[in-house]
């Protein structure tokens, strides 16, 4: 008996324990939408909080009266994540197979020469002036792309996908007449379509998240993804001020929602991610696993 | 022509062959194999271009690097060393590389302890939704920029108003000013640090954990041992090899601060520096802010050095340890 209650106890400790973590991962997130629906004399007099004292949309209305910067950033994010991941799913994904093929006698080397990439950098300095003085990539829609488009781990990660698939079904394919790039494109890819989606969803993160690229290669205004605009509106004052030049707050005795703004463009930032993520989290923690496996 | 000419010349043309021959072979196996070689081409040149290039760029920490010269056009430093003086003379950078070594060895530390802590109570609720939840809510912050992490700190340590302040003044107590108190840093990115990856950490432990054969534990319940005993000598054990490697391969990278965190964090509050900058923030300023490029170079050159050795280290150990998951 004394054991049951003692048992009972420690479950109920644990379920109360991972409540309260859980809770706490997910305040931060409550903040932020409470904050973009406050007004800024509340958020003035009692900061910030979990639920608004006073909901409106004003911070909202502010920030869609001149939607073009925000519209741009996000058709600048949506086009370097589409472009940038069908690109890299293509390129890495055809060395892997290459790789996989041990008709290929140098393919000892390739990997060789990949797995350096992995565990040697050359770090920033040398990086930056590679892209900027010998490549030119600044205020280049491809500084967003190409340098992280070749990764030594998805090309493991991939080579692994494609070594499970039997030798056999090459060779048939190769009788059949198929050349090796025919036999990738109609054999290889169909089967590794869940390994592709896989490793296709962390490089789309990875671009929609990315604001690095854009802090090293970018100045121009017009070129400036999602996650840079919200780096620029929390960190610059002059900048968001100029933002609050709208009529919607000329005639109005509101404070102009300059926190609201930074909370609401926050939103419309995370928006995205945070509406697909119950849907995909599966995919990515399979892909967690199978990443752990050695390369 | 005497003897000796003569067998010079006649080993200089079998050398001469000799290399012909292996380009011959090398251009066949190409030729051959076109397709596939094609196939790997453009990720090799990728590679080239973004990580050979600038490994070889190195170099520039030895020289007076002129933008118009370029990396190998600029003149080599007299003495050799000369970048390298700086940083010693300078305490800022032996800071940052203090700051990088200590913070990073808390994360990791204190890392293992919450994630392996955190999978062990998953792995204990029987309730399947309540579970899933937790799970799904943990792994969230994962998914978020460092951007959009520095807007919610910025929520909660603004000293106008964050919400720690709200907090701390409704109990009467005093608010703090903690862009200007470098003391309280170290704790509160150990705690950002936890909320992002505390649930994308413990993944790997759980999955071990729900691997683990269910008629151990059952031969430990007829044994009468409590479930605490049961996590004690058969999960926790079962976790050791997982924990040394993924531990191990963390401390590889040691030298490399998370620089997204920081920047987003911290950003360019300096009256934290004391106890927040580190190297990647301290080369990052030299090379965009205050343009000192020797300097940059230098600090980054023994960076990539250290993280050299201990990257080489640490992977010798994990494959004494466990052959499958060591990296080479």
């Amino acid at each position: 008996m004394y054991a049951k209650v003692k048992h009972f106890l420690a479950q109920s400790a644990i379920y109360f324990l991972v409540a309260v973590l859980t809770i706490c991962c997910l305040l931060p997130f409550l903040m932020v939408v409470s904050g973009s629906l406050s007004t800024e004399e509340d958020i003035m007099n009692y900061g910030y909080t979990i639920f608004p004292k006073n909901p409106t949309l004003l911070s909202y209305r502010v920030l869609f009266q001149r939607p073009g910067m925000l519209i741009s950033s996000y058709i600048i994010t949506i086009t370097v994540t589409v472009l940038g991941t069908i690109a890299s799913l293509i390129i890495n994904s055809m060395i892997a197979y290459a790789m996989t093929r041990k008709t290929l006698k140098y393919r000892k080397f390739i990997s060789i020469y990949c797995l350096i990439t992995i565990l040697f950098s050359g770090g920033m300095v040398p990086w930056y002036i590679v892209c900027v003085n010998y490549l030119h990539l600044k205020d280049t829609l491809a500084a967003l792309i190409l340098p992280y488009l070749a990764n030594g781990w998805y090309i493991f990660l991939l080579r692994n996908f494609f070594n499970a698939i039997p030798d056999e079904m090459k060779e048939a394919a190769k009788i059949d007449g198929a050349g090796e790039f025919r036999t990738f494109v109609q054999i290889i890819i169909p089967l590794a379509k869940p390994a592709l989606a896989t490793i296709g969803l962390f490089i789309a993160l990875m671009y929609w998240n990315d604001w690095w690229l854009s802090l090293m290669l970018i100045d121009s205004d017009k070129l400036r993804p999602i996650q840079y605009l919200l780096r620029i509106i929390v960190s610059n004052i002059t900048f968001l001020n100029s933002q609050m030049n709208v009529p919607e707050l000329r005639n109005s005795k509101q404070l102009a929602p300059t926190e609201g703004v930074k909370m609401a463009t926050c939103i419309i930032t995370i928006g995205p991610i945070v509406l697909l993520y119950p849907f995909l989290q599966r995919f990515f923690i399979k892909g967690i696993m199978v990443g752990a496996v050695k390369g | 022509m005497n003897l000796s000419n003569k067998v010079i010349a006649y080993n200089e043309s079998k050398n001469k062959l000799r290399i012909i021959n292996i380009l011959f072979n090398f251009l066949k196996e190409i030729f051959k194999n076109k397709t596939l070689y094609a196939m790997a081409v453009p990720a090799l040149v990728l590679l080239f271009l973004f990580n050979y290039f600038p490994l070889f760029g190195l170099i520039i920490a030895f020289k007076d690097y002129q933008f118009d010269k370029g990396i190998f056009g600029s003149q080599w430093m007299k003495p050799l060393f000369y970048n390298f003086q700086f940083l010693f003379d300078s305490s800022s950078a032996l800071r940052a590389i203090r700051n990088t070594l200590l913070l990073n060895f808390a994360f990791i530390t204190i890392g293992v302890v919450t994630e392996v802590g955190f999978a062990l109570m998953l792995n204990e609720i029987g309730c399947k939704w309540f579970k899933k939840t937790a799970q799904l809510i943990t792994f969230l912050p994962y998914f978020i920029s460092w951007i959009v992490v520095g807007v919610f700190v910025y929520n909660l340590f603004s000293s106008e108003h964050g919400a720690i302040n709200g907090l701390l003044s409704s109990l009467g107590m005093r608010e703090v000013d903690w862009y200007f108190t470098p003391g309280a840093w170290p704790i509160i990115l150990i705690l950002i640090n936890r909320w992002k990856n505390t649930g994308y950490g413990c993944i790997m432990y759980l999955s071990t954990l729900t691997g683990i054969d269910s008629s151990y534990y059952e031969a430990a319940n007829i044994d009468g041992a409590t479930r605490w005993q049961q996590i004690r000598y058969i999960s926790l054990p079962l976790l050791w090899p997982t924990i040394i490697v993924l531990v191990l391969l963390q401390l590889g990278k040691i030298m490399n601060a998370d620089f997204g965190m920081f920047y987003a964090t911290v950003g360019d509050a300096s009256t934290l520096y004391p106890t927040t900058d580190v190297i990647d923030t301290f080369v990052y300023r030299a090379l965009r802010i205050t343009g000192d490029i020797g300097m940059a170079s230098a600090t980054g050159l023994v960076q990539s050095v250290l993280s050299f050795i201990l990257v080489i280290g640490s992977n010798m150990i994990v494959k004494k340890i466990d052959e499958d998951s060591s990296l080479f």
